[in-house]
Parts: structure tokens; sequence; C-alpha cells
């Protein structure tokens, strides 16, 4: 924890974005976590991915619910729309503001208490209405805002600082989130940028609801020996099934790949995942098989990471809904309330 | 890389970007915090043991440590060091009760320095301190050399070389003024334990070009004008003045010449402005003081009518590079220039002249007419001799000639007790954490944003018209805070400990000038190219931790670092931590380290 801003000063050869931002100009008020927090290497990967991908501040909202995990959007991104809601509940919220104005980048901000636990309900909802978002759970098996209780993902067996051991069931988030129709399912790990980073990006330029499960590990509570989302523990048992590469339609393709290696993805918007294998036989288009692998490896302790299904031809709730391509603010108010008269006519209608 | 050893002599000294480029090795930052403090006297003594003459050096100091001062990296211009220098003389107390005093039990070895300027001078102080009986020679009436001679007043007030001399000669340094040696075979002769050569290059470069015998009587060589001038000789000059040369002896000319009855003073100089050797500043308070320089003009004819000057021809020049990068200057074929003037000051360098060493005593000199010497020891082929300052490898500055003050010093120390000349005494170095408590430091590590404060002066409408009126004023505490404020601590050193490492990447996402990463090793080239930002920096060292757990390393480059302290503050396991490296260069008699 720092108690002054990071000073302005530049190095002369910092890099810059197409708009001609640098990473910098992606941060937000410098952060209140505790020191070696995995949430706070999570705001850094949004700041990477963000600047990488060109994206003018102004075009995201960031909304968050309760928790060390939902405090982060005040840490990246400064220039951006922000809603703090109540616990659990930006999932409704985000849902809202999308239905609002479709022509924002939503970026949902959560952790394994807001979401698991407390907003479950809420999160269930938003996958299965497809709303176009990206939807980040900063995941530490804990509430570290509220001094380090179980939350619903901590693994059976799981030890707290105390050495007692968890005796419930955790929730899978990545299964449920296969189950409920998301279109884009992740995991990674907050310690793996390289990992990250792209997952991230892909997320950010993909049609419907994306969702990645961050394995965060919350330093003051949740660092353990004993403990199934300490960075070692993470570090020892991270099964990834494959590496990704995301890369935008104006970029060259540098890499080159031995057949059979790389899958090759291609987005509503013509940005590129290229899949680089690392379980040979694993298919990302494959939701039910996505599902069984999940459920194989965790029984043998492992945590499975990548990005573990995509489909590329999804489409978002503004289409399942039919709903009106403008924002709502840029419709005016005859249009918005057409006044009496039209009510009349239609309630007429309904007679 | 190998991980990296920052105990290794040199490591973080490096780091210290402004010390290890004084050539005395200045604890810049350390002064600098003492300072802000208000703690001008303790910042002052600090000085004093580094660089002799603190109030001087900070008015004229060249300051080799500014252009290579980190800050100069993030931002537009490095901190004011030299200026911050002159506050802690300007405002410390009477500090005379904490000058050395010699040993009264005197070693009976006897020393003989010639000439008064300051690399005598600092040899003086460093043996005078250990219980040497130190002899001065010196032509002139007064001590300081060319500090007295030719810097003009307007920059350097008698009282502050009167000072800060005077702490030295009242060490019992015997101070044998008017005193011309004109032969090195008789001093030899005296039987003296060993003889410190500090005559400087006291020769000004001549313009041979047409009519400069004829017009003699106006034109000048700078150096020999500047002493006339120093010494009430010379008190006014005419109207329109030519000063040839581009270094600061032309500089302080034109800017005599104005003080001195000169309305048109210009300044012409064969190559470029960017060329020119004068310090930056320096041309800027020419300029600002009403003096053009005129550039790529080569002198070719002193006009003169019957003996009286009335102008000066020059030929237009282009410069050309060849495949070596070596400037060749050609004419471009327009019509000379032809300027009026009443005068000229000649100020195109400075040589060096021995013309009472003999040749035949064993004394060698090489080709360029300068003593063959050992640049470690400063000792010449004459065991017992030893030269420094300007004597030894031709004009440089002040700083320069006390760092060869103090080498020469420790050299004739072990020369006398007979020990190895080349094994030198180690530098005192000392590296302790500054860590007070969670976001504690013992330094102030919040950086400033604010931009290099100005330097207060006088009115030129007064200054121009008194020769011995200082121009500058120097910075209040105030102003000296602020500019204080502004140094961003490199010698508070960031130090890793991989073993403590659990790569949590705090470090790496709060550093504001993105100077850590981890990632595999390699060699350098390589690694320096895969970092979060390229080092491209190659004088700039890279920090290499050991192999860590994930099998990468943490690479840190230490170009651009703020010393902020954020990775530290960041850090969940103590793994970086801020220590002080304080590194003080050896004096005259330690010893120098076992095999
Ligand atoms: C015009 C001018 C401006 C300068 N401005 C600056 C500046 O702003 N900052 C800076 O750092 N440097 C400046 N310098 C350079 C600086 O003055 C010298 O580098 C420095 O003084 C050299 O010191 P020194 O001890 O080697 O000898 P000097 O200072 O040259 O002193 C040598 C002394 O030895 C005496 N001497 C010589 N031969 C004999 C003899 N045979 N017998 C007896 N006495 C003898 C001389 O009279 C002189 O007093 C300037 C130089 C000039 C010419
Ligand atoms: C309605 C409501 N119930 C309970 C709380 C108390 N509370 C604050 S944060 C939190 C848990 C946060 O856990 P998580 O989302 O995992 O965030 P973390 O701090 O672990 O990142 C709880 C239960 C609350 N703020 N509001
Ligand atoms: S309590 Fe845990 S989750 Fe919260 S800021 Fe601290 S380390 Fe992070
Ligand atoms: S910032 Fe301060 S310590 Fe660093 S080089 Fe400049 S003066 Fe020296
Ligand atoms: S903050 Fe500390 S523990 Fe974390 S990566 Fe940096 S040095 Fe290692
Ligand atoms: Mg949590």
């Amino acid at each position: 924890m720092t108690y002054f801003a990071k000073p302005k000063l530049l190095r002369p050869d910092t890099p810059k974005n197409a708009l001609g931002y640098t990473r910098r100009d992606y941060e937000g008020a410098i952060s209140s976590l505790c020191a070696g927090c995995g949430h706070d290497s999570i705001s850094a990967a949004v700041v990477q991915a963000c600047f990488d991908l060109d994206v003018e501040p102004h075009r995201v909202a960031k909304l968050s619910g309760i928790g060390c995990s939902s405090k982060t959007p005040d840490y990246f991104l400064g220039n951006s729309h922000g809603f703090n809601t109540t616990h659990g509940r930006m999932p409704s919220v985000l849902t809202g503001a999308a239905l609002a104005n479709r022509d924002l980048i939503y970026l949902g901000v959560s952790g394994d208490g807001d979401s698991a636990s407390i907003g479950i309900g809420q999160f269930a909802h938003a996958m299965r209405r497809g709303v176009n978002m990206t939807y980040i759970v900063e995941n530490n098996g804990v509430y570290g805002l509220t001094k380090g209780q179980f939350s619903a993902t901590a693994d059976k067996g799981s030890k707290n600082k105390r050495g007692v051991v968890n005796t419930d069931s955790p929730i899978d988030l990545v299964a449920l989130a296969l189950q409920l129709g998301a279109t884009y399912v992740a995991r990674s790990f907050s310690g793996d940028k390289e990992q990250l980073i792209p997952l991230i990006k892909g997320a950010l330029r993909h049609r419907g609801p994306a969702f990645i499960d961050v394995i965060s590990p919350c330093v003051t509570f949740n660092n353990h020996a004993g403990s199934t989302k300490s960075y070692d523990y993470v570090r020892e048992h991270n099964d990834a099934v494959n590496r990704l590469d995301f890369i935008l339609p104006r970029d060259q393709i540098e890499a080159s790949y031995a057949p059979g290696e790389l899958r090759r993805v291609v987005q509503h918007d013509g940005s590129i995942l290229l899949l680089r294998k690392v379980k040979t036989d694993y298919d990302p288009a494959d939701r039910v098989g996505a599902m069984n692998h999940l459920q194989e490896r965790h029984a043998l302790g492992e945590i499975v990471t990548g990005l573990l299904f995509v489909d590329s031809t999804s489409e978002s709730m503004h289409r399942h809904l039919n709903t009106v391509e403008k924002p709502l603010n840029q419709l005016g108010d005859a249009y918005l309330c057409p006044g009496n008269s039209a009510l009349e006519a239609l309630n007429a209608s309904l007679r | 890389m190998k991980p990296t050893d920052i105990g290794a002599p040199d490591y973080l000294h490096k780091v210290v970007d402004c010390q290890w480029a004084c050539p005395a090795h200045t604890p810049v930052p350390e002064y600098i915090r003492l300072t802000a403090a208000g703690r001008y006297s303790d910042a002052y003594m600090i000085n004093w043991h580094s660089n002799v003459f603190p109030g001087i050096l900070g008015r004229v100091c060249d300051r080799p440590c500014e252009p290579a001062c980190r800050r100069g990296r993030v931002d537009a211009e490095p901190v004011a060091i030299c200026r911050l220098k002159r506050v802690c003389a300007d405002l410390k107390d009477d500090i005379r009760h904490r000058l050395p005093k010699p040993p009264a039990q005197k070693n009976r070895k006897r020393i003989a320095c010639i000439g008064a300027g300051p690399a005598s001078l600092t040899v003086a102080r460093d043996l005078a301190t250990i219980g040497y009986q130190v002899s001065i020679f010196d032509s002139g009436k007064s001590p300081g050399g060319m500090m007295r001679s030719q810097i003009p007043k307007f920059r350097l007030p008698d009282s502050v070389l009167d000072e800060e001399c005077g702490y030295i000669i009242n060490l019992g340094v015997d101070m044998h003024y008017e005193h011309w040696v004109n032969s090195l075979r008789d001093v030899l002769a005296a039987g003296w334990d060993a003889v410190f050569v500090g005559t400087g290059a006291p020769r000004g470069r001549e313009c041979a070009v047409p009519g400069r015998q004829e017009a003699a009587a106006h034109i000048h060589i700078g150096i020999d004008w500047l002493a006339n001038v120093s010494f009430g000789h010379t008190t006014k000059t005419e109207k329109r003045v030519i000063v040839l040369g581009g270094g600061n002896t032309a500089m302080d000319c034109c800017r005599s010449a104005r003080r001195m009855g000169g309305e048109d003073v210009k300044v012409v100089v064969r190559s470029g402005f960017d060329e020119m050797k004068a310090s930056p500043w320096e041309k800027e308070d020419a300029i600002s003081e009403g003096i053009p320089i005129l550039n790529m003009l080569v002198p070719k004819e002193f006009k003169h009518d019957n003996g009286k000057l009335t102008g000066m021809l020059f030929e237009k020049v282009r410069a050309e590079y060849d495949a070596k990068g070596r400037r060749s200057l050609l004419p471009t074929g327009e019509p000379d220039v032809l300027m009026e003037c009443d005068e000229v000051l000649i100020a195109i360098g400075q040589e060096n002249s021995f013309p009472w060493i003999e040749r035949d005593i064993g004394l060698e000199f090489d080709k360029w007419g300068l003593p063959v010497l050992n640049p470690t020891t400063l000792q010449s082929s004459l065991p017992n001799v030893f030269f420094g300052g300007d004597a030894a490898f031709g004009p440089k500055n002040i700083i320069t000639a006390v760092a060869h003050g103090h080498e020469a010093a420790i050299s004739i120390d072990r020369f006398c007790r007979q020990r190895d000349l080349l094994r030198r005494p180690s530098p005192l170095t000392n590296l302790v954490s500054q860590k007070m408590g969670i976001h504690e430091w013992s330094y102030d590590n919040n950086v400033s944003e604010e931009s290099r404060r100005k330097v207060p002066t006088k009115t030129l409408d007064k200054t121009l018209l008194d020769i011995k009126l200082e121009l500058e004023i120097g910075f209040d505490p105030f102003l000296a805070c602020a500019e204080a404020d502004r140094c961003l601590n490199c010698d508070i050193a960031t130090v890793f400990t991989d073993k403590a490492c659990i790569e949590c990447d705090a470090c790496v996402d709060i550093c504001p000038t993105e100077c850590i990463s981890f990632t595999a090793n390699g060699e350098e080239d390589d690694l320096r190219g895969r970092l979060k930002v390229p080092a491209k920096n190659r004088d700039q060292a890279l920090y290499v931790s050991d192999t860590l757990k994930t099998g990468r390393v943490m690479v840190k480059d230490e170009n651009i670092c703020l010393h902020c302290g954020m990775c530290a503050e960041r850090c969940p396991t103590g793994a970086w931590d801020m220590r002080k490296y304080f590194y003080k260069t050896a004096a005259a008699g330690a010893e120098a380290p076992r095999k």
C-alpha cells in the first residue's frame, strides 16, 4: 500500500499506443489493496489489454459489486465510466446499462464472494441472458474485505489461515458459466500475465457474455500452506489447455507453428484468436467436452486454465430482445416518452 | 546473465549518477538532503571533505554531475546540484571549529607544492591534516591560481576564495608568494621528500594571421588579459570588441569586456553553436548580456590602419564529416565577412608550458609537451615528483584539479611511507535499510514533479556597471528546499532478495517508470530487448537476480529508476528494500586493503 500517487515523470521512451496514450493513461487511483494482492495484477492486466487494444477510455463502463476485488475498478481506467453497485448486484446494473446503451464496452468486475455467494442468482441470469460484456471474477477463495472467511469457491479440504478445514463443496463459476450459456469462457491466474492479458483482450472484443475466472491469491488471508488458492499451489497445479495469442485484424501474424498445433478462431469483428494447443485433444468449440474436461481435471486436483470455450458465432441480448440500436440517451424525450395519446393507442390495441 | 553482485565496488556507486560523474565523487544526494533539512553546515562539511572548495565550486564548477544527473533523463532539466552546493556554503554557520586540526606531532616529511591553484591546495590540505609539513610556492601574491587570476569576480568574488583558501592555509601550510620557481633541478636539490607540480596550463594560444604583429597594441591573449583585469591592471576596453573562441574563456572575456566599457561586444567562433566548448549556461549568460555569438567564421586577417586596429576579416565555412566522423571546416565560397572593431581578445585555447623544468634531469615529457605520468598515481618518471591539475593532462577544470590533488596526496603519502603506490586505499562504503515503518522511509520518497528553479540574479543595469559585483544572488532557503526536493535520492538503492520473492508482480505493476520485469534469463542483449520496456541505455546496468521459483529472473533496468521506493512499499514480503549507499573516497593516510 502506498500513500502517494505514482509520480508523473515518464521515461522518454515510454511506449505509446495508436491513440498516443501511454499505459499510465489507462491507470486509475493508487490502489489501497494489500501489498502483493493478486487483484492488483489483474488491474495491471486490464490496463495492458486496453492499452494494446487502443481502447478509448470514455468508451468503457466498469461495474462492480462489493469486496476487495470490486474496489479495483477505482485503480484502473480512471477516465472511464464506473458504477460501484451493492453486494452481488453488479450483473443486474450492468444488464440495465447495456440495455440503455449498447455502444459502450461493459466490464464487470467481481469477487468470488460477490458472484458465487450473495450474487450467484444475478451471475446466473446475466450469463443466460447473453449480456454483451466481459465479466471478470477475481477469485481468491475468501471474503478478503471482511477478513478472510471461506467463500463459496473455496475447495473442500482447503485450510484457512488458522488451520480450519473447509467442509463445503465448491462452486466452480467456470462450470456454471459454461452450463448457463456464456459464449467465451476462460480461467487464468493473476500471477501469469502472459496468459491473462490475451484472454482479457479476446473477451473485450467478444460479442456476448465473456467470462474469465482469474485465480487471484489473497496474500493476507489465503496464501499459506494448505490453501488451494495460494501463489505456490496455483503455480504447482496450473493445468493450461492452450495458450492464446490475440490478434487484431490490422496486425501481421508473424509466428509460425507446426500444423495441427494451432487453432484459429475469427471473432465477429475480425479479431483473431490464435490458440496454441498445450493439450493435443482439447477442443475449445466443444461446450460439453469442456465441461467434462473440467470435472475430470478437478477431480485430480488440477486447476484447468486457458480459453476453455469460445463460440465465435454468438449473438448478444440485443439480438434476442430486438432492442433499439441507438443509445437511449440519444433518442430524445419525444421518442422515449411519446405521450398520452400513444399510451392510449397502445392500451386500446391490447383490449 | 549472471546474478548481479551489488557488493561489487562500483555497482551501486554507478547508480548514483551525479556522484559517479563528479571527479571527486562528492556524495551529492546526501548533501542535498541535508540542505533541504536546513542542516547547511553539515552539508558544507560533506562537500568540504570531498571537493575542498564548496563555496567556490557552488558558483563556478564545470558541473560534470549535471549532464549525468538521473533527473535529466526523466525531466526537462537535471537537479541544480551546483547551486545547491552554494546554498550550503552561503547559509552555513561558522564551521571553523569543525575543520580538522593538523596533528601536533609532525611526521617530519617535507613536501613542496609548486603553484597555489586548486590542485596544490588540495594536496596541501590532505597532507597537512595527517602531519606533513607542506610548502607552497606561487608566483602570484595570493592563493587560488587561475581561480583567482582568471575567473572574473562577478562569477567568483574574492571573499569566497579568501575564505576557502584560508581554511587550508590555516592548517599550517607555508605559503611562499611572489616566488617564481625557475628550476626544478634546484627544487630537487633542496631535499624535499616529494614535490608536487600544480602549475596549471598557463599559456594562451596565438592567432597568427596577417596583421597580428602590426596591430598588436589592441589585440590581447584572453587569459593574460583576464589576469590583468582580475588584478586591476586593465580597467577598461574599447567600445567595439571581438572575442575569438568558443570556450568558457571566451565567455569570460566577452562578459568582462561588457562590464568594462565594451558596448558592441561579439564572440566569433570557428565551429557551430552546438559544438562550442563553452558550457550551455555560460553561453546563455553571455547572450542574455547582449553579446551575439557568431558561428562558422574562421579568422583570416586583422585589418589595421597603420597599426591601429580597424576590424577583422573572417572566412565563412561549413562543417563536413568524413566516414570516421572527423570534422573538417570547408570554405563555403561566399565572400569574406569584415567586422569592424577596436579591440580583439584571443581566447582560442590554452597550452601547457614548463620553461622552468630542465629537460636533462630525468623528467620525461611526451610529444605534446606533457609530463609522462602514471594515470593512477600521477607519479612522473622522477619517483619523488608528482603532477596534478591542468599541469598533468592539459587544461581541465577546478574539480578535476581537486580530484588529482586527492590522488596525488595518497600517492605522496604512500611514497613517503615506502608503500606500493599502485595499491590504493579503498573507499568507505556502507549500505543500510531506510525502512522506518510500513510506508515510512527515512528519506522523502515522494517524487517532486516541479521543474528546475532559476537562480535569482541582480539586474543587469547594476552588474554591467561593476565588474566586481557578483551577478547571481543564490537560492534562498525556500528555493533551495524546492530544488532539493527534485533530487531523486539515487543513493537510496533498491536491493532485491530473491529468496523472499513470491513473484506476485506487485513491484512490476507499481513501478512508475516500468523498470522491473520478471522474465526468462538470457544474454544481455537479448534480455535488454525483452523487458517490459526495452533497456536501450547501455551505459546503465541491468540488475539481474538469481533464478526464482518459476525459473525466471527479476531484471531491473537501473536507467530510469526514480528511487521512489514504490516497489518496496508494494512488496508483500520485503523482497525489495530501500537501502542507503554511502560512498566516501579514500583519503591520504588510509591503508590499502590487504591482498
Ligand atoms: C578564463 C578561465 C575561466 C575558467 N573558468 C572555470 C570555471 O568556471 N570553472 C572551472 O572549474 N574551471 C575554470 N577554469 C579552469 C580552472 O581555472 C583550472 O582548470 C584550474 O584552476 C586548474 O588548477 P591548477 O591547480 O591545475 O592550476 P592553476 O589554477 O592554473 O594554478 C597554477 C598556479 O601556479 C602558478 N605557477 C605556474 N608556474 C609557476 C612557477 N614556475 N612557479 C611558481 N608558480 C607558478 C600560477 O601562477 C598559478 O597561480 C577556467 C580557466 C580559465 C582560463
Ligand atoms: C449486502 C451485504 N452483505 C455483506 C456484506 C459484507 N461483505 C463485504 S465484502 C464481502 C465479501 C467479499 O468477498 P469477495 O467478493 O470474494 O471479494 P474479495 O474481498 O475476496 O476480493 C462481504 C460478505 C456487504 N458489504 N453487503
Ligand atoms: S485482504 Fe486479500 S483480497 Fe483483500 S486486498 Fe488484501 S490481499 Fe487482496
Ligand atoms: S537525481 Fe539527485 S542523486 Fe540522482 S543524479 Fe541527480 S542529483 Fe544525483
Ligand atoms: S512485489 Fe515483492 S514478492 Fe512481489 S514480485 Fe515484486 S519482489 Fe517479488
Ligand atoms: Mg474473494
